[in-house]
């Protein structure tokens, strides 16, 4: 019987190692992308598990919400990497620094 | 009759109204706009001019009133009413608004529109500020003014225009933060904005100290006092002429009328404590400022501070009441120094703005400030060196100008306080003729000093009317102030039997 | 009748105006010929009707009007008015003002004849009369600081009424605000009027003056001192200004720079005398006061003395007349502190009258010199002029007190009445005053002498083309001639009353107790009384100067002013070589214009001008506003090193954050 904790402990896993995808990339910023999605993918597993184990159907409900918000967002940020790209030929997390103070 | 006709808020709202007009007609006709502001700064006064002749004389109470609420929630009221403080300062606005749309007839040619629009919005801010007897009403008028002025400064303005705009708006704005706090500790206090029941709330002595500091902040820097002066000269320099003219004429006044509407009905024992700061701070102001006004080489700088030095007389004359009282322990012979602070005001609005406009004359054809690119002019404008004679000489307050009258109310009442305060006051008889005909004769007198002076013409018909506008008050207030002193008594005697009880 | 009166006063004063303001603001369309006329007959007018009244005041029995025009304001329950007080002191005044103008009028035709600014100058001279008038027939303080002040301003537009010329426009500004310095104290003697009488009428200060006599006030320290001394002496401070006093006195020979007849109406015969006017008005305030009375005396006489002195030694005839000015409203305010008011006011216009003859005289001579007026250029005029010189003639005569001449009987009497005072200073005051009498002759006929006799010292340049209006050019095209009648005219007159006014009207005046109610002088001050008990007629006083050293002090100026410029020319110079020093000092006028120049209007620019740089531009601007400025932005400074602009740190950033929330969350 696979327990709620080993849910938590994989959905953990993944999100730690999204964090630690964003804080180690240097290179792509695409990366950096996918390091979200699966961040967010750590959270819909959260999600479904405390869904199933408390027999609330609430919680998958926001899955589709976060699972069509993250579509968007990955539909934008790779629209704005494309851009970004056509600007500075380029797209090396190290030089996007114009935020810069 | 007037209760009838929403007077005040007529005069709040047309200006406003004309702007925008004049905003959108400037599209479709960009130079004839100038007759349509021209249209609006006229109705506007003459509609104003009601207030003066139906005023009622025999009462201190607020006449001419409006109250609709308008925030219920927060007991915010759209409030207008003016009293003889108030009244004669919405005239010299709508006034100098007349004058200010002619003086920019030809002068300005870039974004006529917008230039006669923003003078248009801010006579009709300027009015409500006056005329606002809710304190968040007065607030919100007092703060949007600084808009219009703002873009005048900043886009009609001299080289170093965005240097003086931010310090104007930052000096400013920091000010009436501090008021803001105020009005809204004060109306958590009372549950309500109004200003009347500002004037009637007890309160004890640390709340009215911490009151009385954080008008005084905004006010100060308004009015301005040494040592929150230093925003002036620099705005005047920037500003186009009709902004010096609105600047000196009319929003100098604001910080002063607040003293009179806000600190000293509010926190009269504050007042009382703190005179010596007030009085001390506009002695520094008439004798130190008077010393640096005679050493400028810009005329707009020396007309600018003279005006500094002139406003320091207002705010004597305001607080000589508390010295007076406190020494005496007696209303009488206080009174005379509030009114004269107030004649003062008045005639300073005409006499600063007259000057403005005769430097806005010779820039026009010189396009320089420096006296000492002239000299001689008097051979090629003998028309307009009367004009300037005659306003350097109520500048320095010569009798029979309406600027000796202020001064002279003042200095008499600060003979009773002290001997020493008359006796620094009295120190602008011999500074005010010194910046002011030392500049007259730099500029005026002498052989022709150089070749550009010899091409200058003499003014214009239209320059010779708004300048001869200026002059029949200047000239009618010094020989018979008796008018103005009629319309400010009642209120002027009501507000000095208020501020004498004390509130703790 | 008294309502007739009422419209006279009104018709006085209004009539210059209304000629000055016709003729002033309408300037473009007035011809030339009638702004003459128009302001003449204005004049008239007030001249006419200003000896009516005082027919009406001396012998038709009219008593002192007190009336009051219109309310200028009421502020706080002190009613200012404006309104004339006329009695017989004002009708005096009056008279010899509209009359002194009534000629410079008639004689400005002809002086200003060619000038381009003729209009002008007659609209200012109108515009001074009303002024003027204004002054000495107000019943308040208010007005005659109104007055007082006018007056100012048109001596400040007629000083420098050739404005392209560097020294006059320097001149009028000099004028005005020495006149404003003397005004300061004015303004705060008024100031305390108000305040210890409740009010600025003249009658009910008056009223309450004695009750002033017991209070004191602390000005410095502990001290106390006497209300009525503060009052007096602040008062005085401004009579110092207007009435040109030492150390207030440099503006007027500066004011010679305005044209003659101005010199005449203004700087010798009405404005300058209005401090005295003003301290015998004040009679009432001034008589409480001991300190105060010989401050002024002491005042008056260095003022006689010394500035006679400088008178000797100056080059320019307007000078000398101008120094000579100085040196006798020295004598009146001497008189003033002497308590011999009526003696002071009597030699106001005996002045009024032989002084403006003097400096029209010394302006026809200018007229026939081309605008030349220093005297080692001219010299026997005498023969070319001969109603110019014989008019100098009487007025010099006057000015040294010849006995019969007008200047007699009111210069006598100050001296005689300075020797009966016995109040504190009225020794040196007397040595003063009899010495300057041998000063005064010695310049006077210094100037005669060098203007009228002596050998010609001016050239005529023959073939030169009209070089009419070039002012400042020494060779004459032609030889000097007279001037026209309207110049003349006026010297005639002014010579009439110059030689007789004394003797008709001295026994009523000084002794006749003629003032009436007008000045007030405390019994214990008799001294006028005790000379009236000596005078008896003005036939005896002639005769009794035969045996007093006045006359004889006065001869020996004249001698001596003969000795030095007739009989032995050569000599002065000499003597200015031996005494370098004493030259020095006079030449430079006791060096007061050089120590105000340096101190006063250099102090006051240094001042301005260190405040601004160090106070406004430095420390305000420098490190309030822009400092505070200046540190937002250092901290900012700090601040945006932790902007690194890369998503990862900000990302670090917020897990941390996230983290230590937590962290503090469930430790807590």
């Amino acid at each position: 019987m696979i327990s709620l904790f080993d849910f938590l402990a994989l959905s953990g896993a993944l999100f730690a190692i999204s964090v630690a995808g964003i804080f180690l990339n240097r290179k792509n910023v695409i990366l950096l992308l996918m390091c979200i999605e699966l961040m967010l993918l750590a959270v819909n597993f959260n999600f479904i598990a405390f869904s199933h184990y408390l027999n609330d159907l609430a919680g998958q409900v926001f899955v589709f919400f976060i699972l069509t918000v993250a579509a968007a967002e990955a539909a934008i940020g790779l629209a704005i990497v494309v851009v970004v790209f056509r600007n500075r030929q380029s797209i090396n997390v190290e030089e996007l620094d114009t935020m810069k103070g | 009759m007037t209760a009838h006709f929403p007077i005040l808020s007529v005069l709040l709202w047309l200006p406003i109204v004309g702007g925008l007009v004049v905003l959108a007609a400037g599209r479709v006709a960009p130079t004839s706009v100038r007759w349509l502001a021209l249209l609006f700064s006229l109705v506007t006064f003459a509609v104003s001019l009601p207030l003066w002749t139906q005023f009622d004389t025999s009462t201190a109470s607020m006449q001419f009133v409006e109250n609709i609420p308008w925030i219920s929630t927060f007991n915010v009221h759209y409030a207008l009413g003016v009293d003889g403080i108030a009244m004669p300062l919405i005239l010299l606005t709508t006034f100098m608004t007349v004058l200010v749309v002619i003086a920019g007839w030809e002068v300005i040619q870039y974004k006529l529109a917008q230039y006669m629009a923003a003078f248009l919005i801010m006579e009709g801010l300027m009015d409500g500020v006056f005329s606002a007897t809710d304190g968040l009403l007065f607030y919100v008028l007092w703060e949007a003014m600084l808009i219009p002025m703002f873009i005048i400064i900043g886009v009609w303005g001299g080289p170093r225009r965005v240097y003086a705009t931010i310090k104007f708006f930052l000096y400013t704005f920091l000010g009436s933060v501090f008021m803001l706090v105020a009005i809204i500790y004060m109306y958590v206090q009372s549950g309500s904005f109004d200003i009347q029941t500002f004037q009637q709330m007890p309160l004890g002595m640390t709340a009215q100290i911490l009151i009385f500091v954080a008008f005084l902040l905004a006010f100060a820097v308004k009015v301005p006092m040494w040592p929150v002066h230093t925003w002036l000269p620099d705005a005047h320099v920037e500003a186009p002429t009709g902004g010096s003219v609105i600047l000196a004429a009319i929003l100098l006044k604001m910080g002063a009328y607040g003293f009179l509407r806000f600190s000293m009905p509010i926190a009269p024992d504050a007042s009382q404590s703190l005179t010596w700061l007030i009085v001390a701070l506009s002695l520094i102001a008439i004798i130190y400022i008077g010393f640096v006004a005679i050493v400028q080489a810009d005329m707009k700088k020396l007309v600018a501070y003279s005006s500094v030095a002139h406003m320091g007389f207002v705010t004597l004359g305001f607080f000589l009441l508390f010295m007076i009282f406190g020494k005496t322990a007696s209303v009488s012979g206080t009174a005379m120094g509030v009114e004269g602070g107030m004649i003062q005001m008045i005639s300073h609005g005409f006499i600063s703005g007259a000057m403005f406009l005769c430097v806005g004359v010779l820039y026009d054809r010189l396009h320089t400030r420096e006296i000492k690119a002239y000299g001689g002019v008097i051979n090629m404008m003998p028309a307009f060196a009367f004009f300037f004679v005659l306003f350097a000489m109520a500048n320095c307050g010569l009798p029979g100008t309406s600027g000796f009258v202020g001064e002279w109310l003042v200095i008499l009442t600060a003979m009773k306080a002290n001997f020493w305060i008359a006796f620094g006051a009295a120190f602008t008889l011999f500074l005010g003729a010194a910046y002011s005909l030392w500049l007259v004769k730099r500029v005026l007198y002498g052989p022709v000093g150089n070749d550009h002076v010899a091409d200058m013409k003499d003014i214009s018909k239209r320059e010779f009317l708004i300048l001869g506008l200026c002059a029949i008050p200047v000239i009618v207030f010094g020989i018979w102030p008796a008018p103005l002193l009629d319309v400010m008594h009642a209120s002027v005697m009501n507000l000095v039997h208020h501020v004498v009880q004390s509130k703790l | 009748m008294d309502q007739n009166l009422q419209t006279i006063f009104l018709i006085i004063v209004l009539a210059p105006l209304a000629a000055a303001a016709v003729v002033g603001l309408l300037m473009r369309f007035v011809p030339r010929a009638a702004s003459h006329w128009l302001t003449i007959v204005g004049v008239g007018i007030s001249c006419v009707l200003s000896l009516y009244v005082l027919w009406q005041m001396t012998f038709a029995g009219a008593g002192t009007e007190n009336v009051t025009v219109y309310t200028w304001g009421i502020a706080d329950g002190v009613h200012f008015q404006v309104g004339f007080l006329v009695d017989r002191l004002t009708a005096l005044m009056i008279s010899v003002v509209t009359f002194v103008s009534l000629m410079v009028h008639i004689y400005t035709i002809g002086y200003m004849h060619d000038d381009p600014g003729y209009k002008r100058f007659f609209s200012y001279i109108s515009l001074f009369t009303f002024s003027m008038l204004m002054l000495v027939m107000s019943n308040n303080f208010l007005q005659l600081f109104f007055g007082w002040e006018a007056v100012g301003l048109v001596s400040y537009l007629l000083i420098g009424f050739w404005y392209t010329r560097p020294t006059a426009i320097y001149a009028n500004l000099k004028a005005f605000l020495v006149n404003r310095v003397g005004d300061f104290g004015f303004l705060l003697g008024i100031a305390l009027v108000l305040t210890y009488t409740g009010s600025l009428d003249y009658a009910d200060v008056f009223a309450k003056a004695p009750a002033l006599s017991g209070q004191t006030i602390q000005l410095f320290g502990a001290h106390v001192w006497a209300v009525p001394t503060v009052i007096c002496i602040l008062l005085f401070v401004g009579a110092m200004g207007k009435s040109a006093q030492v150390p207030l006195h440099v503006w007027l020979p500066d004011s010679m720079e305005g044209p003659t007849p101005i010199s005449a109406l203004i700087h010798a015969a009405t404005m300058v005398t209005a401090g005295i006017f003003m301290v015998a008005r004040m009679s009432p305030l001034f008589e409480l006061s001991n300190t105060a009375l010989s401050v002024v005396m002491v005042i008056g006489a260095i003022t006689a003395f010394f500035m006679g002195l400088v008178g000797v030694v100056q080059n320019d005839i307007k000078r000398v007349i101008a120094y000579s000015t100085l040196s006798q409203l020295g004598y009146m305010t001497t008189a003033l502190g002497a308590s011999a008011y009526a003696a002071g006011i009597f030699h106001l216009m005996t002045h009024a009258f032989f002084k403006a003859l003097l400096f029209l005289a010394a302006g026809s001579v200018i007229i026939a010199m081309h605008h030349e007026q220093d005297m080692r250029k001219m010299g026997g005029l005498r023969k070319y002029m001969p109603i110019t010189y014989w008019t100098f003639v009487v007025g010099s005569l006057a000015l040294i007190a010849f006995p019969g001449f007008s200047g007699f009987f009111s210069k006598d009497t100050i001296i005689d009445a300075v020797h009966e005072s016995q109040r504190a200073g009225s020794g040196f005051a007397y040595w003063c005053v009899l010495l300057g009498a041998f000063v005064t002759a010695l310049y006077t006929f210094r100037a005669l002498f060098m203007t009228f006799h002596g050998k010609e010292r001016f050239t005529i340049e023959a073939g030169h083309g009209h070089g009419h209006d070039d002012h400042g050019h020494h060779g004459l095209t032609h030889p000097p001639k007279e001037s026209p009648w309207v110049v003349t005219l006026p010297l005639v007159m002014l010579a009439i009353p110059s030689v007789v006014i004394g003797w008709i009207t001295c026994k009523a005046v000084l002794y006749g107790g003629y003032f009436g109610s007008a000045i007030y002088v405390s019994p214990s001050h008799h001294v006028m009384e005790k000379l009236g008990e000596e005078f008896h007629g003005s036939g005896a006083m002639v005769l009794a100067s035969l045996t007093s050293p006045t006359l004889y002090i006065a001869l020996a100026g004249v001698l001596v002013a003969w000795f030095c410029y007739i009989k032995r020319p050569e000599l002065p110079g000499a003597i200015a070589q031996r005494s370098k020093f004493l030259y020095r000092m006079l030449a430079n006028k006791f060096y007061f214009d050089e120590i105000n120049a340096f101190f006063v209007a250099g102090g006051a620019r240094a001042l301005g001008t260190a405040l601004w740089k160090g106070g406004d531009t430095a420390i305000i601007d420098g490190v309030l506003v822009d400092g505070s400025a200046r540190s937002v932005r250092w901290f900012a400074g700090i601040l945006r090193r932790y902007q690194s602009g890369y998503l990862y740190h900000y990302a670090f950033t917020m897990i941390i954050g996230l983290c230590a929330l937590l962290g503090w969350l469930l430790l807590k």
